[in-house]
């Protein structure tokens, strides 16, 4: 697992990388209650806002952390916002990129290093 | 910006795991480990205890409770000199332009007017009301005692716990009370839409008395947070959000709180600052009201999203001036200003979130229903 410094984690799994948020983000965002998710087949280049997360205090975009190919969303999550509190790094993952450069993994952190960001 | 004050009630938010923001000059607990909004829900449900000791609490004491409220009657478009002992009332500040300076709680409690004021407010309150009623009417600021509020429909049940006589006091009834031990200033009012209670403790004795009030089974510490949507839900106005000094009572749609003894034709009509626009607007009608909302998909929206009559093209008709989640409703819930032409329940208007417009209801306010206990 990786981390950004936006709070996200990255799972990869073969060419794909699945992507969240952290328990610590999910924390400081408080109760989750909308998401927008990308439509899947978008070309995504890094850093661009791909989801916007909104907690009952404010609202959020979540960046693409690669760029590729969003082949999956996870569509149930629009309906039970609420998991990304419950379960941020297991039911509540975003969206699935399928990475055009699976090298730009290396400029993330690991959990060790995370931990020491986030303090 | 100064240094941030504390209530009296700081130790015991941290201590009872409260995320403490700035807030008009206090640092505040927006929420506690619960979060808003099972905390909301909460207080809809059981009870809720929240520190609002950082709104300004002001005696004015004169002759009589005549002198005293014709004098405040010079400053307030409301009925003072009729407000019956032991009742309380929802008030207004407004200014030369028919705008609102601050919205207040007044009580008369025999011998003295008590008055509570926004936190932001309370110092141009207190100058204002220094300037206008001294040196016939003295104005004190309370600097000495908390202030909680109690709120949700276990409240009468957790304090009549302490005191029986709490339990026969109506909505907007007050009453000094002996709670914990200590003599307290208490009105069944609130701002969440729910039954409850406002209670004046001395700062001393504050924390004691929330210990023992968070001890019972259906008390929790609620944060500003889930006061926020609880006032919102309940379709009450947030004073620098949903009202200004830009803002009209009839605009706002605050007639209600203008007694008639007060209005044009009334036994003292006027007298007021802002008395010829405010008797204007009741007698012409106003281009823009305050309205409830509900957006129609699960986007919240929030203050500041600009509102159309139309899904494209036109000009903006208004805007949200408070929006947020609705835990009760499980929906966005908002209000805001549009124009009179749209402003009938049921119209539907468009708001503008992240350059996309999508739709949205005028709605019955308050948007959850009150349960005061009249």
């Amino acid at each position: 697992m990786k981390y950004t410094e936006e709070h996200e984690w990255l799972r990869v799994e073969g060419d794909v990388v699945v992507v969240g948020i952290t328990e610590h983000a999910s924390e400081q965002l408080g109760d989750v209650v909308f998401i927008e998710l990308p439509e899947p087949g978008t070309e995504v280049t890094k850093d661009e806002e791909v989801c916007v997360i909104e907690s009952v205090k404010a609202a959020s975009d979540i960046l693409a952390p690669l760029d590729g190919e969003i082949v999956e969303v996870n569509e149930p999550l629009v309906d039970a916002p609420g998991k990304v509190n419950d379960d941020p790094l297991g039911d509540a993952w975003f969206f699935k990129i399928k990475a055009a450069d699976l090298s730009q993994m290396d400029d993330y952190m690991d959990e060790a290093e995370y931990k020491d960001f986030i303090g | 910006m100064g240094e941030l004050k504390r209530t009296p009630l700081y130790d015991l938010h941290v201590e009872q795991g409260a995320r403490m923001v700035p807030f008009a000059g206090y640092e505040m607990p927006v929420q506690y480990g619960m979060g808003v909004m099972k905390e909301h829900l909460h207080t809809r449900a059981a009870a809720g205890l929240f520190d609002v000791s950082h709104m300004g609490q002001v005696i004015l004491r004169g002759g009589s409770h005549a002198e005293v409220a014709l004098a405040f009657e010079k400053m307030v478009p409301m009925d003072v000199l009729g407000l019956g002992e032991g009742r309380q009332r929802y008030g207004l500040f407004t200014n030369a332009a028919g705008g609102i300076e601050d919205d207040l709680m007044f009580a008369n409690r025999g011998d003295h007017l008590f008055v509570v004021v926004n936190a932001a407010c309370k110092d141009g309150d207190i100058a204002r009301m220094r300037s206008a009623l001294e040196p016939n009417v003295s104005v004190t600021e309370i600097t000495d005692r908390a202030l909680i509020a109690l709120q949700g429909p276990a409240a009468e049940a957790a304090l009549a716990r302490l005191s029986g006589a709490v339990a026969d006091m109506a909505f907007m009834d007050v009453a000094t009370v002996e709670l914990n031990g200590t003599e307290c200033w208490v009105s069944r009012s609130g701002y969440t839409g729910e039954d409850g209670y406002e209670i004046s403790v001395p700062a001393a004795a504050a924390e004691a008395l929330c210990r023992v009030l968070l001890d019972m089974e259906e008390v929790e510490a609620i944060g500003l947070g889930a006061r926020d949507s609880l006032r919102l839900e309940a379709g009450l106005c947030l004073y620098g959000n949903d009202i200004s000094a830009g803002t009209s009572p009839v605009e706002a749609g605050l007639n209600w709180a203008i007694q008639k003894v007060r209005r044009a034709g009334g036994d003292r009509a006027g007298g007021f600052p802002g008395a010829e626009r405010i008797f204007g607007d009741m007698a012409e009608g106003v281009a823009r009201k305050r309205v409830g909302l509900a957006p129609q998909g699960r986007a919240p929206m929030r203050a500041g999203t600009v509102l159309y009559a139309g899904a494209e093209g036109g000009d903006p008709i208004g805007e949200v001036t408070s929006g947020g989640f609705g835990p009760t409703l499980e929906a966005p819930v908002a209000m805001g200003y549009v124009g009179s032409a749209q402003a009938a329940v049921g119209t539907e208007i468009f708001g503008e979130v992240r350059g996309k417009r999508l739709p949205l209801t005028v709605a019955k306010m308050p948007l959850v229903p009150a349960r005061f206990k009249r």
